[in-house]
């Protein structure tokens, strides 16, 4: 009945002032299952719920109002040993399962969860403070998405996924505010590709993965597949680093992927990291203003984004900022925060009053640098941490709240006067993880498009996603991917490959080679060096092996070389010791050459790979030869190596114009295109094993794909390589896209991974310097690839020529372009 | 109705790079019907609202006297006096807003609503409605005739035609001289939004009816194809607040055709909420144009009040 007392307004009062009312969800659901297990919950382990003694334990609450749901327990590191255990014994039957057997698993995993979407978006709501509206339609049915996806994925593997195998044990360390749909990410494709998990959950919000996992035991999952521990923080660097995991899946900030992967370096696990960054979107004159400011709206009012909060860069064109921004301050008005569990609000809960008083040090630096603050604090409940959608202007490129991350519903606004200049600003990150395109001119849309640094660009929207399209990011956002067939090989090797255990040793990273010219000295008089031979009284031209950089023969800046020899012992020839200076421009050169070679057409940069072939075919017998006299390998032997080589270049030419991407089968009305893109720079330190063979097996996959490359060859067998360097220069190979930095190679390694600006390391030499490798790319979060230390067959095309190389000289780009004009008649 | 909108020159520099992107404003209709929503209370007094917003419309060729009768009765009684009472509505003179008929019945539709003794307005659509295929002089005419029967809002319907082949200033012009025609009667524009191509067009043929002095701009007759979609819905009302931003004139909005249920007419309500703001929650800037919805709404009044569903036979027709 209409116009009751206490204050509640009567139906005249609502018709007069048409103001919404209250929609709340009932939560009955959520705290019924909170209420059969008692309000406490164990880690769920083998299958069942498991409470060690003597654990602590700590409060999970509703962060909208402080209401206490349940208590979890503090995991403690036996308990990491058990989960391990655990999941190590499940992976024996679950990794041999036929794939339809996996594929039947996952779903009915999906069926289950599908019966229980709403239970589980009512509880992820009450954790983490999401509005209901988001996790029930947006959230919920992207997790049941993915299960079925995946079960497909599971089903086709052997077709598909031939070569490959699964690793072992994943350990997914989730530690974004909003756990569900980052933990489904995580879940699917590593049991679709036969591993099994252990998961820990973020502190604050560990019950929806606690429900994922009963409801998979639920579903008939076998016990120990999916196996959950909860804890504080800690406990990820112990899980990652146990000795039993074969590979880390992180979704967390910047910082937890920096010290997980250096918890985790030179242990040989896989690592794929998902980490923060905020959106970029980039608004031009020729937008639709409107359709920008909705998407907008959204992007800052949602904590669904990619990200682990909502927020965004936006660059807008000078000309339209201010009809952009007027539109914005009236939608970021109307949007409504409070009661996570009200269906019709736009924002909800923070995590806590410290992510609020995070936030607030942002906005309250900027008003004090100058910037115009825009606040919506309408919408705002008078308690609880929530906070206002909010716009910042007139700060400069150089404020923190541009530079940094802020994880709240925080636009900040730069202007920008051309497209370069936007694609300039846009790139000119350290993170790279998704971005938002706004334009209705086509030709412009691509162009931006192809040339962002990000996992992700939607045009003319925001916030797209489906489990057919792998997210991930660039730089230090990490370079995992989840969803798609993309984001399969996170949780795969190749089937010829066992776990590398090399067992991390002690090293210091301070240390490990950092000193230049620690290899034995090259003074004359030194026995076996060699002098020009006499060839019928007369000297033979002395030859000197520099450096090859920039299309060019260089001098090391250290002037100083290194004696390289024969089987016997004897000086062959003497090599330029390159240092730290000679990778710095190597470097340099490289990414002079890299963008135009990216763009280069995949058939003109088939072409130059064949032309390569074509010239070393023409010195065959010369280059087997000196070969021999090099390695001491018999005629045979050293014609096979080159033949292979020559067979390797043909084979990465075949590819260049074959693998540039796909169309993925999303629920998008339009196209999403999955492009494979090159990383930029790629630092390679080759083997000594084949010193030819694998040097053309690790170049020719990268710069077929559009890299640039600073190599490393063989310490001990650097001359194929330097060798090449004139059939390089008379293929039309464009300078600046191979190049050859001789010496020491953990020094020349150390140097390039330490570079903020080489995108991707591949290692080939000691354990030890494997594991440096792995520690120092937590620097700019690089990508890896290294052998600790494990020889590999070059001459077999598993290992040496294997879809693996054409991962790793990768990465994937999702582009969503919506259609549709056509309308009514 | 609010005061009238006096138009503007006819300005075409600032709509010719106008692009509407159709899946951006897709999604943003998904949104609002799945992002708002009015439960309980809430819920009847919105509908209520809704009723205060309605053209109790019929446009049929079986059209008599005894129809127009009754339908105005019903503008008068929109929701039975026991419900409003039960909400304590019953004397906040809840009527439609108007009564909306062929010029041919705009005489009968005067004579009932003064036999019913109040003082809604009678609409007539007019201008060769629903095809405008007619020649302009007889089209003006038309406006005049409604407007001597005693109608006070004339719903023109505008001439596709020009829309389709790009003669922006023929339509200006067009309009301009309906608007003259109209007198002191409000003049509704209808834009036919089904037959007119793309959405973009759907924006510049609301910004050209606005500049030519349109009161309101109306999404179609009810008899296209596509009628009032919510997409069409959200291009014209930033149509209008685009003019609002640009002139100071507030125009009207009227999606009609199509919209059938209480529940329609609530997402209608918060699109114009959202879009445009409170002040374009009232008759005088909004109106629905149904001929079924209000037996729907009057339905879910009576569900609200009684707690149960209500056969037709328990509300009298219109």
């Amino acid at each position: 009945m209409a116009g009751a007392a206490g204050g509640r307004p009567s139906v005249w009062d609502i018709y007069s002032s048409m103001e919404y009312g209250p929609a709340p969800e009932g939560a009955g659901p959520a705290q019924a299952w909170l209420e059969t297990h008692g309000r406490s919950f164990g880690h769920f382990v083998a299958g069942k719920w498991w409470k060690p003694e003597g654990r602590e334990t700590a409060s999970d609450t509703n962060p909208a109002t402080g209401e206490l749901l349940a208590t979890t327990l503090q995991g403690e590191p036996e308990d990491v040993e058990a989960a391990v255990q655990a999941a190590t014994k499940a992976f024996e039957a679950w990794s041999r399962l036929p794939c339809h057997a996996r594929a039947r698993h996952l779903h009915n995993m999906a069926r289950t969860i599908q019966k229980h979407q709403r239970l589980l978006a009512l509880l992820e709501s009450l954790d983490t403070g999401k509005p209901i509206g988001e996790v029930r339609d947006r959230d919920a049915p992207l997790v049941v998405r993915h299960f079925y996806h995946h079960a497909g994925w599971a089903q086709l593997m052997g077709t598909e996924m031939g070569g490959w195998k699964p690793l072992g044990v994943v350990a997914a360390v989730v530690t974004w505010n909003s756990p569900l749909l980052p933990l489904a990410w995580k879940i699917c494709p590593a049991l679709a590709m036969g591993n099994t998990m252990v998961l820990l959950p973020p502190p604050r919000a560990r019950l929806s993965a606690l429900l994922l996992a009963e409801l998979g035991a639920q579903a008939g999952l076998p016990p120990g597949v999916l196996n959950v521990l909860t804890g504080e923080g800690a406990l990820a660097g112990g899980l990652a680093a146990h000795p039993g995991v074969d590979a880390v899946a992180v979704a967390g900030s910047v910082e937890v992927g920096r010290s997980l992967r250096r918890a985790t370096a030179g242990g040989g696990p896989r690592l794929s990291l998902q980490l923060g960054g905020d959106t970029l979107a980039i608004v031009f004159d020729s937008a639709d203003l409107d359709g920008a400011a909705v998407g907008l709206s959204d992007a800052v009012s949602c904590q669904r984004g990619l990200a682990p909060g909502p927020g965004a860069l936006l660059l807008v064109q000078e000309a339209v900022a201010g009809a952009l921004l007027q539109r914005l301050k009236m939608r970021l008005g109307q949007l409504r925060v409070g009661d996570p569990l009200d269906k019709a609000m736009d924002g909800g809960a923070l995590a806590d009053e410290a992510q609020r008083g995070a936030i607030e040090t942002y906005v309250e630096e900027a008003r004090a640098e100058g910037a115009e603050i825009f606040q919506a604090w309408a919408a705002l409940p008078a308690r609880g941490p929530f906070y206002p959608p909010t716009l910042i202007t007139g700060v400069a490129s150089t404020s923190r709240c541009v530079r940094e991350e802020i994880l709240g519903p925080v636009l900040v606004v730069l202007p920008f006067r051309t497209a370069k200049e936007a694609v300039v600003l846009g790139n000119h990150r350290p993170s790279g993880l998704a971005a938002s395109v706004w334009t209705e001119n086509l030709p412009l849309a691509m162009e931006v498009a192809q040339s962002l640094q990000v996992g992700t660009v939607w045009i003319n929207g925001q916030n797209f996603f489906d489990a057919a399209a792998g997210v991930g990011g660039t730089k230090e956002s990490g370079n995992g991917r989840d969803g798609g067939k993309e984001g399969l090989y996170e949780y795969v090797r190749p089937s010829w490959q066992s776990r590398p255990r090399p067992g991390p040793t002690e090293l210091d990273y301070k240390t490990f080679a950092a000193s230049y010219g620690a290899d034995p000295p090259s003074v004359p008089g030194h026995s076996g060096v060699a002098c020009p031979e006499l060839e019928e009284n007369m000297p033979r031209v002395d030859r000197t092996y520099k450096l090859y950089y920039g299309g060019a023969q260089k001098r090391p800046e250290g002037m100083a070389s290194l004696p390289v020899l024969d089987p016997a012992g004897n000086v062959l020839a003497y090599v330029a010791d390159g240092s730290a200076k000679d990778i710095r421009n190597a470097v340099e050169a490289a990414h002079k050459a890299a963008p135009g070679w990216g763009k280069r057409a995949a058939h003109t940069r088939a072409q130059v790979l064949y032309y390569v072939a074509e010239n070393l075919e023409l010195r065959r017998e010369e280059v087997a030869s000196r070969l021999g006299a090099l390695t001491g390998a018999p005629p045979e032997e050293a014609r096979r190596e080159v033949d292979l080589g020559l067979e390797r270049l043909f084979h990465w030419a075949a590819c260049c114009d074959k693998s540039g991407g796909v169309m993925q089968e999303t629920p998008l009305h339009g196209t999403t295109l999955r492009l494979c893109q090159p990383l930029g720079v790629v630092g390679v330190a080759c083997p000594d094993e084949h010193p030819l063979l694998s040097f053309l097996s690790l170049l020719a996959p990268a710069v077929a794909r559009g890299n640039a490359v600073v190599v490393v060859p063989s310490p001990r067998y650097p001359l194929p390589a330097l060798d090449l360097c004139q059939i390089f220069d008379t293929s039309d190979v464009p300078g600046g896209v191979v190049n050859i930095v001789t010496g020491n190679r953990d020094h020349l390694s150390r140097t390039l991974v330490q570079h903020q600006d080489v995108q991707a390391m591949w290692y080939f030499g000691s354990p030890q310097g494997s594991q440096f490798v792995e520690w120092a790319s937590a620097g700019n979060l690089k990508r890896t690839w290294v052998s600790h230390g494990a020889p590999r067959r070059w001459e077999d095309p598993a290992q040496g020529a294997g879809e693996e190389f054409l991962y790793q000289a990768t990465q994937c780009k999702n582009i969503w372009i919506p259609m549709g004009e056509i309308f009514a008649n | 109705m609010s005061a009238r909108n006096p138009g503007t020159e006819l300005d075409l520099g600032s709509i010719s790079r106008v692009q509407v992107n159709q899946p951006a404003v897709i999604r943003h209709a998904e949104q609002i019907q799945s992002r708002r929503t009015v439960k309980k209370d809430w819920q009847a007094a919105w509908l209520l609202r809704a009723v205060t917003c309605i053209d109790l419309t019929t446009l049929s060729g079986d059209d008599t006297p005894s129809n127009i009768h009754r339908l105005c009765y019903k503008a008068k009684h929109p929701i039975r006096e026991d419900l409003l009472r039960a909400m304590n509505m019953h004397d906040k003179g809840i009527t439609t807003a108007a009564v909306c008929v062929y010029p041919a019945r705009v005489a009968d539709a005067v004579k009932a609503l003064k036999a019913a003794g109040c003082n809604i307005p009678v609409a007539s659509v007019a201008t060769g409605f629903p095809a405008a295929q007619t020649p302009l002089k007889t089209k003006l005419e038309e406006i005049r005739i409604a407007v001597e029967d005693g109608a006070r809002e004339i719903d023109i319907v505008i001439n596709r035609t020009l829309v389709l082949t790009g003669q922006w200033e023929g339509l200006y012009e067009e309009i301009h001289q309906f608007r003259q025609a109209c007198g002191d009667a409000h003049m509704k524009t209808i834009l036919g939004t089904g037959e007119l191509g793309s959405l973009t067009n759907v924006y510049k043929a609301s910004m050209v009816a606005m500049m030519a002095g349109a009161d309101f701009i109306k999404t179609s007759t009810g008899k296209e194809a596509v009628n009032a979609t919510l997409p069409v819905g959200i291009v014209m009302v930033r149509a209008v607040r685009d003019f609002y931003w640009k002139t100071g004139n507030k125009v009207g909005f009227k999606p009609a055709g199509g919209i059938r249920s209480a529940k329609d007419a609530l997402t209608w309500l918060i699109l114009m909420k959202e879009e445009l703001g409170d002040e374009w929650l009232k008759p005088d800037l909004f109106r629905l144009g149904a001929s079924t919805l209000l037996a729907d709404i009057e339905r879910q009044i009576y569900h609200h009040v009684t707690g149960r569903y209500a056969a037709y036979h328990d509300l009298p027709m219109a």
